[in-house]
């Protein structure tokens, strides 16, 4: 389902959101939560701004260096005794996992929450090669019992309400007396506490994303609240990493500066509650943790982001602060983008995965409010680069043709300044005379969307260019 | 070609290099041999009296609870007295840390004490961390047979001895303790930091305790900042 | 205060913007009767627009050939003026990137922003204005237009003018610096989410009790004039240099003219 792609249906998919009521109601509590909660913790931490020009800078320094740091990180996870593996994209990155369960006889994977695997569709993959995925995050969770993509990438449930949650668990654990009470989400969290204890325990392999990898000593690092990650990553036989390329830092130092601004822009949390740092399979001397260590470094289409403006969206650290100060997100939610990466963040990065040609609605779905742009940890101005995808759609002919029209004539006019200022005292005066009475039109030819919402205010009358040199003329004849 | 090197001859073309500039190798290697410290929050950089007391808020600002005891000695009651408080049967398990080991655990007869990893059974994880950070309440576990990973993560109640004087301000100071014990460049299998007991606010936004990782987590702080 | 010479007052250009030209002169007249008060000598060229749906759409050809169209009109003057933070922004931040790398251009684009400023902006910071003339019987809102605020660190300024204002109660609203949804072409490609956005602005400015809504750009007037009307409220929405030049009293954006009125 994550591999499904219907951005290019951005418009109906807003509408059908627009009027889903159960959604409006989970999406009004997105802005309230999210964003008290970060402006708090940043206001807490007066460091917080020079601490996101040293997170901006030390992306930056990486980028620039990339491939330099993944082979310091290459060979640091290999001395460490793991194992990397490279795919260039997406199906290559999902025959390395299923090859790797299937060599392990992988009956069951537990699996930490990984937009990479969304991305890759890895759980679609695994379940039609007989291995069954085990989502261990709650959101992820539900969402998986639901057949759902996830509708935001560190709150992927973000988009339901527990009574749904608790209908869907009555469904899917019907082993469990049906008479038990689920009208609490404690008992909810409970419950699925103790159906996915038995799934950690079982699974042979476990997967997870990484937040960071860092260079100096081939370490992969999970940030969970929940402690599912960790128990991912812990109790089977072997540990699959799955990373994109862009997660690379140098140090411990440099992730830990991108460390403290992640949790407070993406929760409001001082830090997370699990930040861990893993580094090749168990020693000989452990008494517990994976036998076998694997990352894989999954590239899909982002070495090219590297050449030019796009290479500022690699500094994503997936907090999510974007999507939660954006207006449109609030609006529609993360369904209606179409694809895995929602809000502004995906609007500049699906393009890059999926191509402009299926993804052109998702950077002109936006107001250009700067929110996105402001509250970013790593200060990737996001803005700019959803401009840049309209530049290439307008460049390669791909603006829709009424757009590109309406677009047309009005710079035909703007151009010529001799014939837009007759032409636009001749319409205001036109509509002026029509609006007289009300003051205002509910409706209005060529300016139907905005019409169906709202009024058009009728023009004062003459424009104010012709009544200012009016004037002018008269009080040089004075 | 392999898709390692398609992958790297790619992000070379974007970058415009060849991976042989020295001057970018010696910046790497610069960087990773010297890995400056970025910009350290005042509040990290506290005296020892303040850097302490500013630990134990932020261990309760992140849902933990903490117990400051004058002298390790004292472990083997507090942990007593913390389970009868909570009407929880007189067991833990722990890792084979000889700063464990040496507790007087003799002087609490009726408390039974287990020694290895968690398969999930255990009620109650007792460990001793490698330090603690001041900044955010933070405590530290480095895995190994000393204090195995899975008791910080399988226990309903998982409780954590931090040696005052292993209080650090901020992360980095943790860092460069890591490479004293370790070496430079080199790591345990897992660091844990861990900063509260499990949560999740998955179902509506209500942030609940307790998802998957213990749903307390109790710090037994030992001695004064050296 | 400061200006280039103390000698002579300091020539200002009025850029109005088009929606201001056409749509509602009326702000254009308060603009140039507000920096008249604070010692300019206004004049207005012969203008269109500034580009802004261009380049937002894109088309960087159209986008530049307005750019240079709008530097050689205004370029003779000490400032440029706009009662507008999205305009001022599109021409004061984003037309430096139009003539990167390109030596001739920029550091003739790079004197002409530096003299480029939204209205409310300049009055204060530039001419040291903390107070007007006028008068308004009314509870006041204030939106904080987006460009305005984020690009150009608009905040501050309106509101200390509007203090000055005798018979003015200014009572802020919930979220007063989120977007109404306007967006300029986002209100025309995406409607229904343009329009789902604007109401719950229109829920924000009803909540706040306020009789009238201020704000410095009309494209996120019109829209919020626009979504009260049609919910049926009786919020007058003005531009906030309107209130400031005492020209209040004139019927609110949307709203019908007495007869004979102006």
């Amino acid at each position: 389902m994550s591999v499904h792609i219907t951005s290019p249906a951005f418009k109906e998919n807003a509408k059908k959101a627009l009027a889903d009521a159960p959604l409006q109601s989970a999406l009004s509590k997105v802005g309230p939560g999210f964003i008290g909660r970060r402006t708090a913790a940043a206001g807490l931490l007066p460091e917080f701004d020079a601490l996101r020009d040293s997170a901006r800078d030390i992306k930056n320094h990486t980028l620039a260096h990339l491939d330099l740091y993944l082979e310091r990180y290459e060979t640091k996870v290999r001395a460490a005794g793991g194992h990397v593996h490279f795919a260039v994209d997406a199906a290559e990155a999902r025959d390395i996992v299923t090859d790797i369960c299937r060599r392990l006889g992988a009956k069951t994977v537990t699996k930490g929450k990984s937009m990479v695997s969304e991305e890759i569709g890895l759980n679609d993959h695994l379940a039609a090669c007989g291995i069954e995925p085990v989502e261990t995050d709650l959101g992820e969770y539900l969402i998986q019992i639901r057949g759902e993509a996830p509708s935001h990438i560190i709150a992927p449930a973000i988009h339901l309400n527990k009574d749904q949650v608790e209908a869907d668990f009555r469904r899917v654990h019907a082993h469990l007396p049906p008479e038990r009470n689920l009208s609490e989400p404690t008992a909810l969290l409970a419950e699925a506490r103790g159906e996915l204890r038995q799934r950690f325990l079982q699974a042979d392999v476990g997967i997870t994303g990484a937040n960071f990898l860092v260079a100096e000593t081939g370490t992969s690092i999970i940030v969970t609240n929940e402690g599912n990650g960790d128990l991912t990553q812990t109790l089977p036989k072997a540990h699959i990493v799955l990373a994109s390329l862009e997660k690379l830092v140098p140090t411990l130092e440099d992730v830990s500066q991108l460390l403290r601004v992640l949790a407070r822009s993406a929760t409001g949390q001082e830090m997370s509650v699990y930040t861990t740092f893993s580094t090749g399979p168990r020693r000989p001397e452990d008494v517990d943790g994976p036998g076998e260590y694997h990352v894989v470094i999954l590239d899909n289409g982002r070495s090219g982001m590297l050449a030019g403006q796009l290479r500022e969206m690699l500094r994503c650290i997936r907090c999510g602060a974007c999507m939660n100060h954006c207006p449109v997100y609030h609006a529609v939610g993360g369904h209606a983008y179409g694809w895995v990466y929602p809000g502004p963040m995906g609007a500049v990065l699906t393009p890059s995965i999926i191509g402009i040609e299926k993804g052109a609605n998702l950077p002109n779905a936006s107001t250009f409010c700067g929110r996105c742009e402001e509250v970013c940890p790593v200060r990737i101005p996001l803005p700019k680069l959803m401009r840049h995808w309209r530049e290439k759609e307008f460049e390669r002919h791909l603006t829709p043709a009424p757009q590109r029209f309406g677009l047309g004539v009005w710079s035909f006019f703007a151009r010529r300044g001799w014939l837009y200022r007759p032409a636009t005292r001749l319409a205001m005066w036109g509509l002026s005379r029509l609006g007289w009475r009300a003051g205002r039109f509910s409706t209005l030819p060529l300016a139907g969307g905005w019409t169906r919402h709202r009024d058009f205010p009728a023009p004062e009358g003459d424009t104010f260019q012709a009544q200012w040199h009016a004037r002018k003329a008269k009080r040089g004849q004075e | 070609m392999s898709s390692r090197d398609i992958v790297f001859a790619s992000v070379r073309r974007a970058l415009g290099v060849t991976g042989a500039e020295a001057p970018r190798r010696q910046e790497v290697d610069g960087r990773i041999a010297g890995h400056p410290r970025g910009v350290i929050p005042q509040r990290a950089q506290l005296p020892p009296a303040e850097r302490l007391d500013l630990f134990k808020r932020m261990v309760l600002a992140a849902a933990g609870t903490l117990d400051h005891l004058q002298d390790a000695a004292v472990v083997p009651e507090a942990v007593a007295a913390y389970l009868r408080a909570r009407n929880l049967p007189p067991a833990l398990l722990r890792g084979a840390d000889p700063r464990l080991a040496d507790l007087p655990w003799h002087l609490q007869p009726t408390l039974d004490v287990w020694i290895g990893a968690s398969d999930g059974r255990q009620l109650v994880g007792l460990s001793h961390a490698f330090a603690g950070i001041a900044e955010s309440g933070t405590v530290v576990m480095l895995s190994g047979p000393d204090n195995p990973s899975t008791l910080n993560l399988l226990p309903d109640y998982h409780l954590v001895v931090v040696q005052a004087a292993d209080v650090a301000g901020d992360y980095e100071t943790v860092w460069d303790r890591v490479r004293a014990a370790y070496g430079p460049g080199e790591m345990p299998r897992t660091v844990n930091w861990i900063t509260g007991p499990s949560r999740s606010a998955d179902i509506e936004q209500t942030l609940l305790l307790g998802a998957h990782g213990p749903r307390s987590l109790h710090v037994l702080l030992v001695g004064e900042p050296g | 205060m400061s200006s280039p010479s103390e000698k002579r007052p300091p020539s200002v250009g009025l850029f109005v913007t088009c929606l201001v030209d056409t749509i509602r002169p009326g702000i254009g007249f308060a603009a140039a009767q507000l920096l008249a008060q604070a010692g300019c000598e206004v004049d207005v060229p012969r203008q269109t627009c500034c580009g802004q749906p261009a380049f937002n759409s894109g088309d960087r050809i159209t986008t530049r050939a307005l750019a240079e169209q709008t530097i050689a009109a205004f370029e003779t003057f000490d400032y440029v003026v706009v009662p507008s933070g999205s305009c001022a922004g599109m021409i004061k931040t984003h037309y430096p990137e139009l003539f990167v790398g390109e030596p001739d251009w920029m550091p003739r684009v790079a004197r002409f922003c530096a003299k480029v400023h939204e209205l409310m902006a300049f009055l204060v910071d530039v001419r040291g204005l903390r107070a007007v003339a006028a008068r308004y019987d009314g509870t006041v809102t204030y939106h904080d237009s987006c460009s305005g605020l984020r690009e150009l660190g608009v905040h501050d300024q309106p509101r200390l003018l509007l203090q000055s204002v005798e018979g003015l109660e200014l009572r802020e609203m919930a979220d007063a610096d989120v977007c109404c949804g306007f967006g300029g072409t986002f209100c025309v490609k995406y409607p229904d989410i343009s329009g789902a956005i604007v109401e719950k602005k229109a829920a924000n400015v009803i909540a706040s009790g306020a009789d009238t809504l201020l704000a410095g750009d009309l494209g996120c007037l019109m829209n919020m004039a626009g979504k009260l009307q049609r919910m049926g409220r009786e919020v007058a929405v003005r531009h906030v240099a309107e209130v400031l030049a005492g020209t209040g009293t004139a019927p609110a954006i949307g709203m019908a003219r007495r007869e004979g009125g102006t």
